[in-house]
């Protein structure tokens, strides 16, 4: 099955959502969009799902134009952030709902409403009303009735935004492996570049009503087409500075440069914009890193990194390295840049050497 | 290439036949009554904007606009704060709340002309339990022979009728307070007044504007239960508007005249409620 | 400011507590010194809420005390307190405007106007509110509006507490860092004891000092971000820090030593009392796991790329083991064997750490 945009623009008023976009995307593996609030990821999928209507351009499901029709008759299932489900049925009948519209035969559905409720350890709550359900729950129904209909097309809008990250993990290991194998085109939207990443398949990162770029999402976050792709595809924030290239040295500032080795090696001296992840500028160097004396301004701890967003030249850097890292906020700090790890852009932003 | 559907139009065409045959045919039929005069047999003959000017310079409309006027002033201004006030004193969790409401709702759900003859029966001062009641206490009161007897009931029956549509729809607007504004300003150390002023009174303005226009709009053109307790007596003390228009169209048969007076009485309706709305969501707009 | 003290809390929400679940807090005992930065983490229905409500005087606890500077002030009313709290949805009220939101806690109490007036613009600077001040709160967006919720506990300068419960919900991701950088700035500027409850270890590890890692209804450990990461005192702070959390595994102890499926496994620390437990695990973070020449035999199910590493799982023998690797590495398809780091490996009795001298 294939899901095809043509052409397709978004105006609302004098505001254009969405940007001509052309995009072809198939039942293999997760179709992750991927960019910040108001990026156009929902309209995106409105527009798959037909709640809203192209400006102009085409929607082809199959080869088959299904611009304008409603959503009732397109075969497509989605799920929203917010845990939505009917609230005075039971998990049975909420799960059931989609195939009593379809008027499936009794025995029928229950024998899919429990093999969808086992694959999603629904089955001792399937008496219980939503309500009584925990969000993670909550939301395994939710995708339980996607999963019952057998659409064609699914669509996922952050659909694990609002709960607790532990059970993100949990649901986000298992989403792959639930619609693996269902001949459908899956299409899930996300803010966080590390869901695209552990979901696999491919990214199409989105910023301000365009898509930036489109491909297999290890592709998109190591080969980013341009420093915009980049922006989206790192979290936290890629480091982006500029940098001068002379006589065979990337010089960043006065003192600190190290040699152009790799793709950049090859490419005419002059200015480029460089982009370092994060994980790239740790506290500890190795062999030939590259020093920056820095001076800590914010520090974040997660579970099991740390990240310091410091002061360099009155530019501010980022460093994430593993383990926790207890930093002293305003002290002078040494950083150093893992080179192998850096992407050199044009002066228009496109990807020169990675 | 423009690839805007346009079938959906279709799909409205039978709320226009439904609003043209309900609305608009009907006014436009008295729009041709109120601009002819008529002498039955078909007959019509031109007469412009004579009724119009007749029923603006009438002292009959003029009495009837300030009874109607002040009659609606009255109850809005019982109504609506009576409603708020015994919204706040409703529980909001508990066994009492489903009790609550069914006794609230009760009074909504008796036909209004039932209304107007419980009324009546029940003011009356020889055998009603209040007319009696009154009675008893030492005051002097029969409503079908006191104009001040006669308001006073009307009103009473209005209050009595309908001061629970403000207090649903009030109440409705409380609980769906989130419990943190309440935490939030016991903690800022807000005192019962200050909660309701800053907390409990904005969040039930939405409401509240459309309790208001409902209850004008509602007591402006109020007929059936006035018609059943009073006749719009005794005298013509509480002969409200509509009551005057059926008065001039079925007891006279004027229609020219009744008709001129229904769209000024509609455009009255019409201004008014308008310049309600517009007052209370104006700071919405800022 | 104060120092807080709880003493044998305990609460439930039932009028006749008998069985153990029947307790939404089941025994809370903890010293917080005045000024300092803790944070209650724990998933949803830890009781993390119920402890902030308690504090805060909003729920009365069924059991126990809970005493400011050493007062007991269980019995009083949240506005005697003199605390403040911020909620997960921003409240502000929607008639005044952002002065008079941040006005509106020290004119309740009858500060005279000219005090007012330079406390509220005092806070407002501090918040970047300062441009706003003139405007109607309620056209501000979610975090502009969240900031004068916090505007307004900060604005009293009696405050004992301050308390946020998941203060960061509503706001858009890409702006949460920034108001997590400042709330920890304002506790620097402002020194009052503050105390977050969330569900987000990122959010109470960067904010606190001290956290509180809470679950259903007992606290499970209290340490710096440090201590919980590299020595969880139970398999739940293992699991439920960290990402992916600590691999735990089934093991036997005997002869002094750990094994797990039958192959030794060196632990850090000797292992304390474990005679009468139920259960034993060793728990070992994923980062100290490694594949090796010989270990335990494992078969590698699945690879994820997280960009910066891979996560590689495994089983053994039944168990699921997840490892970090770095992307250039070779994985071993197949069999393979997995040596776990002594110094960061340990053992867990009952969920809880079997150290030497005993709990």
């Amino acid at each position: 099955m294939t899901l095809e945009l043509k052409n397709v623009v978004k105006r609302v008023g004098a505001e254009t959502h969405i940007h001509e976009t052309s995009l072809r995307l198939a039942e293999t593996g997760f179709n992750v969009l991927l960019g910040a609030t108001g990026a156009g990821k929902t309209t995106l999928i409105k527009l798959m799902a037909g709640l809203e209507q192209p400006t102009s351009g085409q929607i082809l499901f199959n080869g088959e134009d299904v611009t304008g029709m409603s959503p009732q008759r397109r075969n497509v299932s989605l799920v929203h952030q917010f845990f939505i489900n009917y609230p005075n049925m039971t998990v049975f009948e909420n799960i059931a709902s989609p195939l009593r519209v379809a008027r499936v035969s009794a025995a029928e559905i229950r024998r899919r409403v429990g093999e969808t409720a086992d694959l999603l350890k629904l089955t001792p709550m399937l008496g219980r009303r939503p309500s009584e359900l925990s969000g993670g729950q909550q939301q395994r129904t939710a995708l339980a009735r996607a999963i019952v209909k057998d659409s064609g097309l699914v669509l996922l809008d952050e659909p694990l935004a609002n709960l607790d990250y532990k059970l993100r993990e949990e649901l986000r290991d298992q989403l792959p492996q639930l619609f693996a194998d269902r001949g459908a085109v899956v299409v899930y939207a996300t803010s966080e570049p590390s869901e695209a990443l552990l979901l696999g398949g491919h990214t199409a990162t989105m910023s301000k009503g365009r898509i930036t770029q489109f491909g297999e999402t290890p592709v998109a976050y190591r080969q980013p087409r341009n420093l915009e792709t980049a922006e989206v595809f790192s979290d936290p924030p890629i480091n982006a500075a500029p940098v001068a290239k002379r006589d065979g040295r990337i010089h960043l500032d006065e003192g600190v440069d190290w040699s152009a080795t790799g793709a950049i090696a090859g490419a005419p001296d002059g200015d480029y914009t460089v982009g370092v992840r994060p994980h790239f500028v740790t506290p500890h160097g190795g062999e030939g890193a590259v020093r920056l004396k820095g001076r800590v301004l914010v520090t974040e701890l997660s579970g099991s990194e740390s990240v310091a967003h410091f002061d360099m030249g009155g530019r501010t850097w980022v460093a994430q390295s593993h383990g926790v890292h207890p930093y002293q906020v305003g002290a002078g700090h040494d950083f150093f840049i893992d080179t192998s790890g850096c992407l050199y852009f044009g002066a228009d932003g496109a990807l020169v050497a990675a | 290439m423009k690839t805007e559907n346009q079938k959906a139009w279709f799909l409205v065409l039978p709320v226009i036949a439904l609003v043209a045959f309900n609305a608009l045919v009907p006014l436009m039929t008295v729009v041709n009554y109120s601009v002819q005069e008529t002498f039955g047999n078909n007959i019509f003959l031109w007469s412009g904007v004579r009724w119009f000017e007749e029923i603006l310079a009438s002292e009959r409309f003029h009495a009837a606009l300030t009874r109607q006027l002040i009659f609606t002033a009255t109850i809005l201004a019982i109504e609506i704060p009576l409603g708020v006030a015994i919204a706040l004193a409703m529980p909001r969790k508990g066994p009492w709340v489903p009790v609550c409401l069914v006794l609230m709702a009760l009074p909504l759900l008796i036909p209004w002309n039932v209304v107007g003859s419980m009324w009546n029966i029940f003011a009356l001062p020889d055998i009603g339990l209040l007319g009696k009641g009154i009675n008893a206490l030492g005051i002097d009161y029969n409503y079908t022979q006191q104009p001040v007897a006669a308001w006073f009931t009307v009103i009473l029956m209005d209050v009595w009728h309908w001061t629970s549509l403000v207090v649903l729809l009030a109440y409705a607007g409380l609980i769906s307070i989130p419990d943190a504004y309440y935490q939030a300003a016991r903690i800022d150390g807000a005192r019962p007044w200050a909660v309701f002023r800053h907390i409990q009174l904005p969040k039930m303005k939405k409401v509240l504007t459309i309790a208001v226009l409902l209850r004008f709009m509602d007591s402006f053109m109020i007929y059936t239960e006035p018609s059943v307790l009073t006749g719009g007596g005794p005298g013509n003390s509480t002969t409200f508007l509509s009551i005057d228009l059926v008065k001039i169209a079925l007891g006279q048969f004027d229609l020219g005249p009744a008709a001129a007076m229904s769209l000024i009485y509609f455009l009255i309706t019409l201004l008014v409620s308008w310049v309600f709305y517009t007052l209370m969501t104006k700071d919405e707009a800022e | 400011m104060a120092e807080i003290g709880l003493k044998a809390l305990r609460h439930s929400y039932l009028p006749d507590p008998s069985a153990e679940e029947d307790w939404a807090l089941r025994r809370i005992d903890l010293d917080w010194s005045d000024g300092g930065a803790y944070a209650l983490l724990g998933p949803s229905g830890c009781g993390k809420t119920t402890l902030l409500n308690i504090i805060s005087g909003l729920v009365t606890p069924t059991e126990g005390q809970v005493l400011f500077d050493g007062r007991d002030v269980t019995a009083l009313a949240p506005d005697q307190r003199n605390i403040a709290q911020v909620f997960q949805f921003p409240v502000i009220y929607d008639t005044m405007t952002v002065y008079n939101n941040l006005a509106f806690p020290l004119r309740n109490r009858g500060v005279d106007e000219g005090r007012v007036d330079a406390r509220v613009r005092e806070i407002a600077e501090m918040l970047e509110l300062s441009d706003m001040l003139d405007q109607r709160a309620a056209n501000l967006s979610a975090d502009g509006k969240q900031k004068i919720s916090m505007g307004r506990g900060l604005v009293r300068e009696d405050v004992n507490v301050i308390m946020f419960d998941e203060p960061l919900t509503v706001i858009d991701p890409h702006l949460k860092w920034k108001l997590r950088s400042k709330l920890k700035e304002l506790h620097q500027r402002v020194k009052v004891t503050m105390i977050y409850v969330t569900h987000d270890q990122t959010e109470a590890l960067t904010f606190a000092d001290q956290v509180v890692v809470m679950q259903e209804g007992d606290v499970v450990q209290i340490g710096t971000p440090v201590d919980l990461f590299e020595r969880p005192a139970h398999t739940f702070v293992g699991h439920f820090i960290g990402s992916p959390g600590m691999n735990v595994l089934p093991c036997e102890v005997r002869d002094g030593g750990a094994f797990v499926n039958g192959i030794h496994v060196p632990v850090a620390e000797g292992i304390g009392q474990t005679a009468d437990a139920k259960t034993l695990e060793v728990g070992v973070r994923p980062e100290f796991v490694r594949f090796a020449e010989s270990g335990i035999p494992a078969r590698v199910v699945k690879v994820a790329d997280t960009g910066r590493h891979r996560i590689v799982e495994a089983e053994a023998g039944g168990a699921r083991v997840h490892l970090l690797a770095p992307v250039d590495a070779a994985i071993p398809e197949g069999e393979a064997h997995l040596a776990f780091d002594p110094e960061r490996t340990r053992v867990y009795a009952d969920g809880w750490l079997a150290e030497a001298s005993g709990r």
